[in-house]
């Protein structure tokens, strides 16, 4: 009964929304919901970038809107109906809490195309995209280790779940290369935006003897009790040059733009198909904001060097031979991770001597 | 392994917006009223605060700002509570949500840009930090033993003998809710001018909140709300400072305990109230409760 | 000299006006606003109280006002109860979240067992959860008289902790690739809360919330536990006299509004939301206490309230998506609606008088 019942309103709600579907000159509708306000500076924020970049790339072709501060859960399922019901044909749900809702809508709305940020679900037309934050990583690990004088590197984690534990030990792996005796601390702030405990957490650090700050949280207050510290620390997400040229060093950027242009076009040329995308530096998704001076010009040499051969393919940032926290090995001599162990990353490398919380 | 004047020096900061938020709250409290828009009285401290810092390159004018920010959206709540008669419960829950909305549709044109630097205080403590632990004892020393902070307490603890005896409930009331608004935004704006240095949206991200907890840990008195500040601001910082050193703690119910020792500090003093003879000082007696004047 | 001067009866006439008069003042101020912000004011107006009701796609926005407003009248009806006794039960929030969770609980334990009484026992659990959690400021006023009002409000964050907790620890979905947050119990035909009807919204949860306008209705006006609660909140002194036992009270109305809102919790994590995750509690709980004053503490007038915060929330999201108003000026808005009806509601309760000194 209760699958009857879903298809019925599928159908009903399909009915509903395809007489005013029918026109052609009209623009195509691209909807966007966002988990935060796109004034948070961080995550919501470069994704209302990449909307505004599409808008800019096709002009008249296309019409975009946008709700934001949308709850995960429940909240998200009718936002992103209400969207499908507008006539948006692609419906961007850009945060990882919004998966199944997007399925469901997805189920109910067969001509809508939807694309997942950062979850593992997909259907006939639903995409998934994500960025390799980790390539980003490597290359601010390069930084941090070069410029540590304390040999103590601190890293602001949100939550332990996969995404994040990939970029700690990318920057760890990269840190120790070109630096040995580097330590890694991890503190969780169990919160991807709280700037006071983002502060609590950066002075946490800073007190243990840390003095680069690496942070996967969206505020600018670990930039900040890092200045007041004498220390140096990375934009996370956006940019933050407001805090350029120190304490931020160089910054790692989502850029969804290069993305949402690619499928709009799609959809507009009729090509748009389901499937899994993970892009990276090389496809500028993930982008290295600007090394300041304060960094010295071979430490910036050398990271650059690393951003481009990640780019252009040539070097994975997880090639072994890698072992786990425990011993155990993982990655034989010359063997790359796959993308499977990535996404499902649970463990620490060899030398990383916190835990992770379970 | 971890020095504990550094987490005390972490902890003095930290603690910083929920103290002067919660001492706020208290002096709100002690007069009867129970304001549950401190994050939204907070939030409005922050961005007037931080637009004030920003325009002027002057960080104390922007606390100064903030704090009129506070005290101004404040008299929502006391036009309502005090000259309409409105349930306080639900007159807060709609200034927290008034004062977010509020703050990020005129919060716009400051995102992005950055506080000016603020100087450092004696010791190389802020300023504030030192401006937060001097209030403790001014309002110990106004509820306990000034004439007026005695007239405020009687207000809270029975508006209709206090009426009786001549004083004014309602104006009263009226500048304790201004003076909790004040208090609430110089909080809020040592978050986005000594802390962040940047103005974000719903930055204050639930310290409003802990200060209502803080004050109900502090029995309502000054002392307790530092005691109940460091306490809040002392497990944030301890855990956090425990997982830098590479401890692994329950996070989530470490940061359960001090709304737990709340509770329990509520019920010996309650208990010991109803169970010794002796008059204590919990709750105020008129705390919640509108005053009507019939006569 | 104006007086106020209190009404021996509330006003017939004027608690059906107050709150027309307040919804047109805040569309006069709120237009206002809008019309500061350089959008239509008219337009604005009719996107949020009209449009979801009569607009293209009401069809589709008429039911979800029900999914929106049935947690809030199942959880302001008990707590107005309580509320019309003296008895101020302000942490429905945690409420709801225990409920939630225990209800939840009892399907992640049995998943993948198909049984037709595991939903039924699902309620129960619900409801047992939300009970003890409210009996807990229940007993603690009883036996040491500390504060329900503050106790309750503690509880809250307790049980926001308890909900991180559970997602990231106990609940967590063994198959979701180390990812917080419990299975899906949508997807779990067992335990879930579905559509019942297609397209009309209505879930257990919908059911649930006018049997207990119904039931809390029956209790207030014809039951004699109603009349010692309007009593003990009216005089209670004479109440006291009139056998009206105070600790049973405080227990009975703290324990069913406990109830209430640990069911409202179940149905929204077995249906609407699917799943324990740590931002379990999105608000009800407390916006709650909003409907429970708006609706004049009566049954018929919590089903009104909560189907206008409903819409407001509808509507808001309406406005976003089609004039691209910001969240944060729809939040101005509620909070504006709420003022005035907070405020306009001393007609209800006082006389306006102009007296001449004599």
């Amino acid at each position: 009964m209760k699958r009857r019942t879903l298809l019925a309103g599928a159908a009903a709600l399909s009915a509903l929304i395809a007489a005013p579907a029918m026109a052609q000159d009209e623009p195509l509708k691209v909807g966007f919901i966002y988990v935060g306000p796109v004034g948070d500076g961080g995550w919501t924020y470069q994704h209302d970038l990449g909307r505004q970049a599409v808008e800019a790339e096709y002009g008249d072709r296309v019409e975009t809107t946008f709700i934001e501060s949308v709850p995960e859960g429940a909240d998200a399922e009718r936002a992103l109906t209400q969207l499908a019901l507008a006539g948006n044909k692609l419906i961007f749900a850009t945060s990882f809490g919004f998966m199944d809702p997007t399925i469901n809508v997805a189920a109910k709305f067969p001509d809508v195309k939807f694309e997942h940020a950062t979850g593992y679900k997909r259907a006939d037309n639903v995409a998934t995209y994500d960025a390799r934050f980790y390539e980003g990583r490597a290359v601010i690990g390069t930084i941090a280790g070069r410029m540590t004088e304390s040999n103590k590197i601190g890293y602001i984690g949100s939550f332990p779940i996969p995404e994040v534990i990939q970029g700690i030990n990318s920057s760890f792996i990269h840190a120790q290369k070109v630096n040995p005796d580097v330590e890694m601390k991890v503190v969780w702030a169990y919160s991807w935006f709280d700037p006071a405990k983002e502060a609590d957490a950066a002075a946490a650090l800073l007190a243990e003897g840390v003095d680069v700050i690496l942070q996967h949280t969206d505020s600018t207050a670990p930039l900040a009790k890092a200045q007041e510290a004498g220390a140096i620390g990375f934009g996370q997400a956006s940019d933050m040059a407001a805090f350029a040229p120190s304490p931020r060093v160089a910054s790692i950027i989502d850029n969804w733009a290069p993305y949402y242009v690619e499928r709009v076009g799609e959809v507009l040329d009729g090509t748009w198909e389901s499937k899994a995308t993970w892009a990276g530096i090389g496809d500028g998704e993930v982008e290295i904001g600007e090394i300041t001076e304060a960094v010295p010009a071979e430490v910036k040499a050398e990271a650059e060097a690393l951003r481009d051969a990640i780019g252009a393919g040539e070097y994975h940032p997880f090639t072994g031979p890698l072992n786990k926290a425990d011993g155990t090995a993982w990655l034989a001599e010359g063997e790359t991770a796959s993308d499977e162990d990535l996404q499902s990353m649970n463990f620490y490398v060899e030398g990383i001597t916190a835990q992770i919380p379970q | 392994m971890i020095d504990p004047l550094s987490v005390f020096l972490l902890l003095l900061s930290a603690s910083t917006p929920i103290l002067f938020a919660a001492l706020g709250e208290l002096v709100v409290e002690r007069a009867g009223v129970l304001n549950l828009g401190v994050e939204g009285m907070m939030i409005t401290g922050a961005l007037a605060g931080f637009a004030v810092a920003h325009a002027t390159g002057n960080p104390f004018a922007g606390f100064v700002a903030a704090a009129v920010a506070g005290a101004a959206i404040s008299t929502l709540f006391a036009a309502l509570t005090q000259a309409f008669l409105a349930n306080q419960v639900a007159s807060g829950l709609a200034l927290t949500l008034f004062g977010l909305g509020l703050a990020a549709m005129f919060g716009k044109p400051f995102e992005g840009v950055k506080a000016p630097p603020m100087p450092a205080g004696p010791l190389g403590i802020n300023w504030i930090v030192w401006l937060g632990l001097l209030a403790v004892p001014a309002i110990w020393w106004f509820l306990t033993r000034s004439r007026r902070g005695l007239i405020l307490r009687g207000v809270g603890e029975n508006h209709e003998a206090a009426h009786a005896l001549g004083y004014d409930v309602r104006l009263t009331r009226l500048a304790a809710i201004a003076f909790g608004g004040a208090m609430a935004g110089i909080g809020g704006a040592f978050i986005s001018i000594a802390t962040v240095l940047q103005w974000t949206e719903g930055m204050t991200a639930g310290a409003g909140w802990i200060a209502l907890a803080i004050v109900v840990f502090s029995n309502w008195t000054a002392v307790g709300v530092l005691a109940g500040a460091w306490l809040f601001g002392g497990v944030t910082v301890l855990q956090l400072r425990l997982q830098a050193a590479g401890v692994n703690v329950p996070v989530q119910l470490l940061s359960m305990a001090p709304y737990l020792a709340t509770i329990i500090v509520l019920v010996l003093i309650s208990g010991r109230q109803k169970y010794s003879r002796r008059a204590g000082a919990a709750a105020p007696g008129s705390l919640g409760q509108n005053f009507h004047a019939l006569r | 000299m104006i007086q106020l001067v209190p009404r021996t009866g509330a006003s017939g006439l004027w608690q059906v006006a107050t709150p027309v008069l307040a919804v047109l003042a805040t569309m006069l101020t709120g237009g206002l606003l809008f019309a500061l912000l350089g959008h239509d004011p008219v337009a604005a107006i009719r996107t949020i109280f009209w449009d979801p009701l009569f607009g293209m796609a009401a069809s589709y926005s008429r039911p979800q006002l029900l999914v929106k407003a049935a947690p809030l009248i199942l959880i302001a009806s008990g707590l107005a109860v309580g509320f019309r006794a003296g008895i101020w039960n302000i942490g429905a929030e945690g409420q709801y979240i225990i409920g939630g969770i225990t209800g939840a609980g009892v399907a992640l334990a049995l998943h993948p067992l198909d049984a037709f009484w595991i939903f039924p026992a699902m309620v129960l659990a619900g409801l047992a959860g939300g009970w003890a959690w409210g009996m807990i400021p229940a007993l603690l006023r009883n036996w040491f008289g500390a504060s329900e009002i503050l106790v309750s409000l503690m509880l809250v964050y307790v049980a926001q902790r308890v909900a991180a907790w559970m997602a990231f620890g106990p609940m967590k979905n063994p198959e979701g690739f180390g990812f917080p947050g419990s299975r899906n119990l949508q997807q779990y035909p067992s335990a879930s809360n579905p559509e019942l009807f297609a397209n009309t919204g209505a879930h257990w949860g919908v059911f649930a919330a006018l049997a207990a306008v119904v039931a809390t209705w029956v209790l207030m006006s014809r039951h004699i536990r109603g009349f010692h609660i309007r009593a003990a909140g009216t005089a209670p002194r004479a109440a006291r006299f009139a056998g009206v036992r105070p600790q049973v009270l405080v227990a009975f109305c703290l324990g069913l509004s406990g109830a209430l809102a640990g069911a409202a919790g179940l149905f929204e994590v077995a249906g609407p939301a699917g799943q324990v995750t740590d931002k379990l509690g999105v608000g009800y709980g407390f916006t709650a206490i909003i409907v429970a004053f708006l609706g004049r503490l009566h049954p018929v007038g919590i089903l009104l309230a909560g189907l206008l915060l409903a819409l407001t929330y509808i509507g808001g999201e309406l406005a976003q998506l089609t004039m691209q108003l910001p969240a944060a000026s729809v939040q101005v808005f509620q909070g504006m609606l709420l003022f005035f009806l907070l405020g306009f509601d001393i007609l209800t309760r006082f006389r306006i008088v102009r007296r001449v000194r004599a």
